[in-house]
């Protein structure tokens, strides 16, 4: 089996949130760099994990991003990739990243196309559902648990209030969240691999963006918290009533 | 024309639906076009309901064979629908469902797309809208440079307005493509508020010590009418279901209250919950960083402070 993990780099989950450039951009300024949790944590060990069930299994990474992309995609690979892709190309607009990874994803016959439910930065939650669309393929998203038989994918998915089991004839999209797998720790041998694994650098594939970002802005502080006694719940629930009006 | 998209299970339609004509209405409005809604398959609401919202039609296509979702042949459909229906704006609640069919929808439309928009269209400079960012910690107006929009509006962003219409349903006729998943097995807690549809929330962390004293928070939950969610250490512990997770890495929800017991509100829990419209922390650490985002704080023992706010919600709602 063939399969595809999406990586992207994010801002760690801590890093401070700031803009620069008259807030048209993201303060980069001393910003640790990750890659984003739900594409490592869930997507890239399931697929690893996989290939620890069946050792034919092939894994490639696809970043679309920098050069400043690529000790992430190191560390993606000590993990457990086989080879990684970086397409050289820096893009916020969802559209023109799926069309670089779709350019990708038709040469290489993937049975099985991974991403992470979203990227913790702008949050779009696109990629995996796009990908459906130019390659035409079918989509299952937020999922939370994956089998294989076969040719036949077993997978949970979240629904409102509950899970839903739904089996997919490969080739496929899926897009995965907590629960899928654990978070694992590169081992030495891993990050001694990833030196010499293949890192294939490729051009972008020419497309036109759909959207820009103008501005961007911060959510106003809040005016200060109202303390109340832990013997005033009578007053706390008039204040949720009449003041919050919430209740 | 504005098209919006109505997600249902089980025979009903979702509440995030209701919010999306809302908005939907209100795009056609700044528009100075009819906001119309779009239905794949069955449900048992009144569809004729829906003007109430602000929609002028319901657009059905009526096959029970469309109620099992299939992002694929749902995406498909609905882009078939817009083009034959030349609609300029599609919306989607940035729901479940909505996540997995609105951006695959945008590019059979070539149409730009925002994803978690949480206002209305800014059309002074073309057509602009803002979204949450970095998890809930910023927004971002992006601005849309296609000719066809498609928006995901964030659940409990804009509301429901009251509209003096009374909808007209019209049947549509398409053909349906293969089905491309097969759903063997739903499985929905009884019972329960589904997270991201409460308004109302309570959330408990480490500070309740372990899964058996969960009970105080499911008590005062139950005389609130609240859902119940937690924060990530719990649901790592496996003190409660993973579905319960809220924060950066978990599900982030907006509702008009969140009450956080025991939760000392590191940042990555509160890119989850900072859009709550009220937030009210119960912790018995006067440092804890929680308090500097909420709206009410009691400095206390959860075990006490808990169950009198229960006693105290109970006697508010007997004397209605």
């Amino acid at each position: 089996m063939n399969i595809l993990v999406c990586i992207s780099k994010t801002p760690d989950t801590t890093a401070k949130i700031a803009f620069t450039e008259g807030n048209t951009k993201f303060d980069e300024n001393g910003v640790q760099w990750i890659i984003n949790p739900y594409d490592e944590w869930y997507s890239l060990v399931r697929a690893i994990e996989l290939k620890e069930k069946d050792p034919t299994t092939n894994i490639h990474l696809i970043t679309v991003g920098g050069p400043e992309a690529e000790p992430i995609i190191r560390k993606a690979l000590a993990l457990g990739g086989d080879e990684a892709i970086r397409v050289n190309s820096n893009s916020n607009d969802s559209y023109v990243i799926a069309q670089q990874i779709a350019a990708i994803a038709k040469q290489g016959l993937y049975d099985l196309i991974m991403t992470g439910k979203e990227t913790i930065d702008y949050n779009s939650a696109c990629i995996g559902s796009m990908l459906s669309a130019i390659l035409d393929l079918p989509f299952v998203s937020l999922a939370n648990h994956l089998e294989m038989n076969g040719n036949t994918a077993t997978i949970q998915r979240e629904i409102e209030g509950g899970e839903e089991t739904n089996e997919v004839i490969l080739p496929m999209i899926i897009s995965c969240q907590k629960g899928m797998a654990e978070q694992r720790i590169p081992n030495m041998r891993g990050i001694m691999a990833a030196r010499t694994k293949p890192l294939k650098v490729v051009d972008p594939v020419a497309t036109n963006a759909h959207t820009s970002i103008k501005e961007f802005s911060l959510p106003p502080a809040k005016t200060g918290v109202k303390l109340i006694a832990p013997d005033q719940m009578d007053e706390l629930v008039k204040l949720l009533k009449e003041e919050a009006k919430v209740i | 024309m504005v098209l919006i998209y109505i997600d249902h299970s089980e025979k009903e339609i979702k509440k995030s639906s209701y919010e999306a004509i809302s908005y939907g209405a209100a795009i056609a409005k700044q528009l100075g076009c009819s906001a119309e809604a779009l239905l794949l398959g069955t449900v048992n609401d009144d569809l004729t309901a829906l003007g109430k919202l602000g929609a002028s039609k319901v657009h059905q296509l009526n096959n029970e064979s469309l109620n099992n979702f299939d992002a694929k042949v749902h995406a498909s459909l609905i882009a078939t629908a817009a083009k034959n229906l030349n609609a300029e704006v599609i919306v989607f609640a940035h729901n479940i469902n909505g996540k997995a069919i609105a951006p695959a929808v945008a590019v059979k439309l070539d149409a730009g797309i925002v994803t978690g928009a949480c206002s209305l269209p800014n059309l002074q400079n073309g057509f602009e809208v803002t979204k949450t960012v970095f998890s809930g910690k910023a927004f971002a107006s992006i601005k849309i440079e296609t000719p066809k929009k498609v928006i995901a509006i964030n659940q409990n962003s804009f509301g429901i307005e009251n509209y003096e219409l009374s909808a007209t349903i019209e049947e549509m006729n398409l053909p349906i493509p293969t089905a491309s998943v097969k759903v063997t097995n739903v499985n929905k807690i009884i019972g329960e508020i589904p997270l991201t549809e409460a308004n109302l929330v309570v959330s408990g962390g480490r500070g309740l010590k372990g899964p058996e004293n969960w009970g105080i928070l499911l008590d005062l939950a139950k005389a609130l009418g609240a859902a119940t969610a937690c924060s990530r250490p719990v649901s790592d512990s496996d003190w409660r279901p993973h579905h319960e997770h809220v924060g950066q890495t978990g599900i982030q929800i907006a509702p008009n209250l969140y009450i956080a017991i025991g939760i000392s509100g590191a940042i990555q829990h509160l890119a989850g919950v900072n859009r709550s419209k009220t937030i009210v922390v119960i912790n018995k650490d006067p440092e804890a960083p929680f308090f500097k985002a909420a709206d009410y704080g009691v400095v206390g023992d959860a075990f006490e402070v808990v169950p009198a706010l229960t006693a105290a919600i109970s006697k508010m709602k007997h004397n209605e």
